[in-house]
């Protein structure tokens, strides 16, 4: 097994949605708290891609802002390659931010539209590299090159460019200050299928040229398969499961990964019938209590709604349900 | 041509003009669907799926407008029918889902009376009545405590609840056809299961035919019976939806498929994504011959200067050029 690179461990991280003070008093309301990330863990090895996977409100995007810095966790830790982010020095922290880049999920909101693409992609090499401004324009060209596109389109501005293209030149920015570590914030979901094949081959080739780890954000499954080595699902801001990209398909353990796989649409699922879960996501507010997915498993028992599942490990993966309490049974 | 066909697209044309030239966003296409039958559109950004899906419900934005060709519902021309002609149609014989329910619900208003409107607009009821037939369609579609959700504001309702009312909507005026844009492409997964499984359901069970517009192959593969490819704006391939999507002979129709991740079957060795290279041409930039001829990875000399026709192919209807000689 691999030294990892990225470790997390119990991050939480909560947000204060309350109303106004005086609403507050006016209305008699106490104040009301979001957690939106409940203590999350899992490390993910160099060189290999780890996938967050979950539906809306399941602290997806939340967990990667606090892994490049965007937001500050409310508590937990997160240690990229050995320097925890929250407690190291001010220079550790800054050599270890250039180490990590972002893919974001909008090629359109993404992308500065006063701005050249050159200029886009030369940005962090400003921000972190001391070069002379003739090795800049060389290493921008090089950049543009390795995402597939030419030296010609550095002088262009980004509404010149088709969604695909675009999120090509927002990898192109992520590579520019060589970084190790890339979060990648649903980087296809705005893209049609024949382009986001395109990126994502474009990604797995970078990665293996250029040994990169991936934190690789999705709502998708599909691309889940196609792109992760290991996965981890979440629900309601609690990482429910983790494991192997084969096996978490092969032999999903918690009722809601099982859930999500049978309602992935599938190529070959001609007139497939779903039996589909009852309900929605509850309001992630006043989540349920006890296990958050009680209320719509079909697997429930009656103590699930009333006792958190503790994480039980196997292996390489992890599971918190109660149907595993003794350990996994696969 | 005389079918029973519920719907026939013939030849259907839609032109917008501009400063810039003409732009034919929908070009010669023509399918048809039965009573019952769940049809799909699909194609990329750009194809012309919705516009044609708007065509033929007379809701084109000006100053798009119908250019050529017809749409016929049970045999009575409906393309050239005025405003008023329309409104009887729309509704109580054509229903619609779009894509975004919170928009196409009016948030002044609650789900009840959204609802019995419609039904008093339709199909001449009294208010009481309405009222019933609005809560018989609540239960329908399977809100959990319709009674006490009929007073209820869309915004009181979770993005699956909302899409479940707008389907209740598009079938309480018991149409013949129903066209679906996009209905679960803002929808969690699991919520788009339920809503696909119901549209299904509700429609097999009323024998109402279903256009349902969608770029994600997967939904085609699970809820359609028949499928039309469209690419840039022209019908590249139809077909039944197995035969389309397990023996597709249009070289786009299999990239469309090829490039789809599969979460159920793929090699463990990670094989790559089958990718096409670039992008749908631009409405005004289209090439000659065959519009898919620069991104084809079979391209031939004919494709460059003739456009396909479409021609029947054991169980498709496919637009072009390669293996055509061998037929004729």
């Amino acid at each position: 097994m691999n030294e990892s690179l990225v470790t997390v461990q119990a991050l939480t991280r909560v947000f204060d949605v309350s109303k106004p003070w005086l609403n507050r008093v006016l209305a008699r309301e106490k104040r009301q708290t979001l957690t939106a990330v409940d203590s999350v863990d899992f490390s993910i090895e160099r060189g290999s891609t780890y996938a967050l996977v979950g539906e809306s409100g399941s602290g997806k995007s939340t967990i990667a802002k606090m892994l490049v810095g965007l937001l500050s966790p409310t508590s937990g830790r997160v240690h990229i390659d050995g320097v925890d982010l929250a407690n190291a020095s001010a220079a550790d922290i800054s050599s270890t931010r250039k180490r990590i880049h972002m893919i974001f999920q909008d090629p359109y909101a993404s992308l500065n539209p006063r701005w050249r693409v050159r200029d886009i992609v030369g940005e962090p090499i400003d921000a972190f590299m001391n070069v002379s401004a003739t090795e800049r324009a060389k290493k921008v060209d090089e950049l543009l090159e390795k995402v597939g596109l030419s030296t010609k389109d550095g002088a262009k501005f980004p509404h010149e460019f088709s969604g695909g293209q675009r999120q090509r030149i927002g990898i192109a920015r992520a590579l520019a200050s060589d970084p190790e570590f890339i979060v990648c914030d649903e980087p296809t979901s705005a893209l049609d299928v024949s382009v986001q094949a395109q990126v994502l081959n474009l990604m797995r080739d970078l990665q293996r040229d250029l040994g990169l780890t991936y934190l690789f954000i999705t709502h998708d499954l599909a691309v889940v398969r196609y792109m992760a080595d290991h996965v981890g699902v979440l629900y309601l801001g609690r990482l429910i499961e983790s494991a192997p990209r084969q096996q978490l398909f092969d032999s999903p353990a918690h009722p809601y990964t099982q859930m999500l796989i049978d309602a992935a649409p599938r190529v070959d699922g001609f007139g497939r019938d779903h039996e589909a879960v009852d309900g929605e996501i509850p309001d992630p507010i006043s989540p349920p209590s006890g296990c958050h997915f009680h209320p719509r498993c079909k697997q429930r028992i009656d103590q699930c709604n009333q006792q958190v599942p503790t994480v039980q490990h196997a292996d390489d993966r992890s599971v918190s349900c109660l149907l595993h309490s003794q350990g996994l049974n696969l | 041509m005389t079918t029973n066909a519920l719907l026939e697209v013939n030849n259907l044309t839609v032109e917008i003009p501009t400063r810039r030239g003409t732009l034919i966003p929908v070009n010669e296409v023509s399918f048809n669907i039965d009573r019952g039958e769940i049809v799909g559109v699909v194609g990329e950004s750009g194809a012309g799926k919705s516009i044609t899906g708007s065509a033929i419900i007379g809701l084109l934005d000006p100053p798009a407008r119908i250019a050529g060709g017809s749409v016929t519902l049970q045999g009575k021309l409906i393309s050239d029918m005025n405003e008023n002609q329309l409104r009887d149609i729309r509704g109580k014989r054509i229903g619609t889902v779009f894509q975004d329910p919170l928009t196409s619900l009016d948030p002044l208003m609650s789900i009840g009376n959204q609802l019995s409107e419609t039904a008093m607009a339709h199909l001449n009821i009294g208010r009481d009545q309405a009222r019933e037939k609005a809560l018989q369609a609540l239960i329908d579609v399977g809100i959990p405590a319709a009674e006490s959700r009929l007073d209820a504001y869309p915004h009181e309702f979770s993005g699956g609840m909302r899409q479940r009312v707008v389907i209740a909507l598009a079938l309480i005026g018991d149409p013949e056809l129903i066209i679906a844009d996009e209905p679960t492409t803002a929808l969690d997964v699991s919520v788009q299961a339920q809503v696909l499984m119901l549209l299904k359901r509700l429609c097999k069970e009323r024998n109402t035919g279903v256009m349902l517009i969608t770029h994600d192959m997967g939904v085609i593969a699970e809820t359609t019976d028949r499928v039309v490819v469209l690419y840039a704006g022209r019908v590249a391939e139809i077909g039944d939806t197995r035969q389309v999507l397990t023996a597709a002979i249009h070289p786009y129709t299999q990239g469309l498929v090829g490039a789809t991740p599969n979460p159920t079957n793929l090699a463990n060795s990670q094989e790559r994504l089958n990718q096409i290279p670039g992008t749908m041409p631009g409405l005004l930039s289209m090439p000659a011959g065959c519009p898919f001829h620069p991104r084809c990875s079979e391209v031939m000399e004919v494709c460059k200067t003739t456009l396909p026709t479409l021609s029947q192919r054991e169980n498709s209807t496919i637009a072009c050029h390669l293996g055509a000689e061998a037929k004729t």
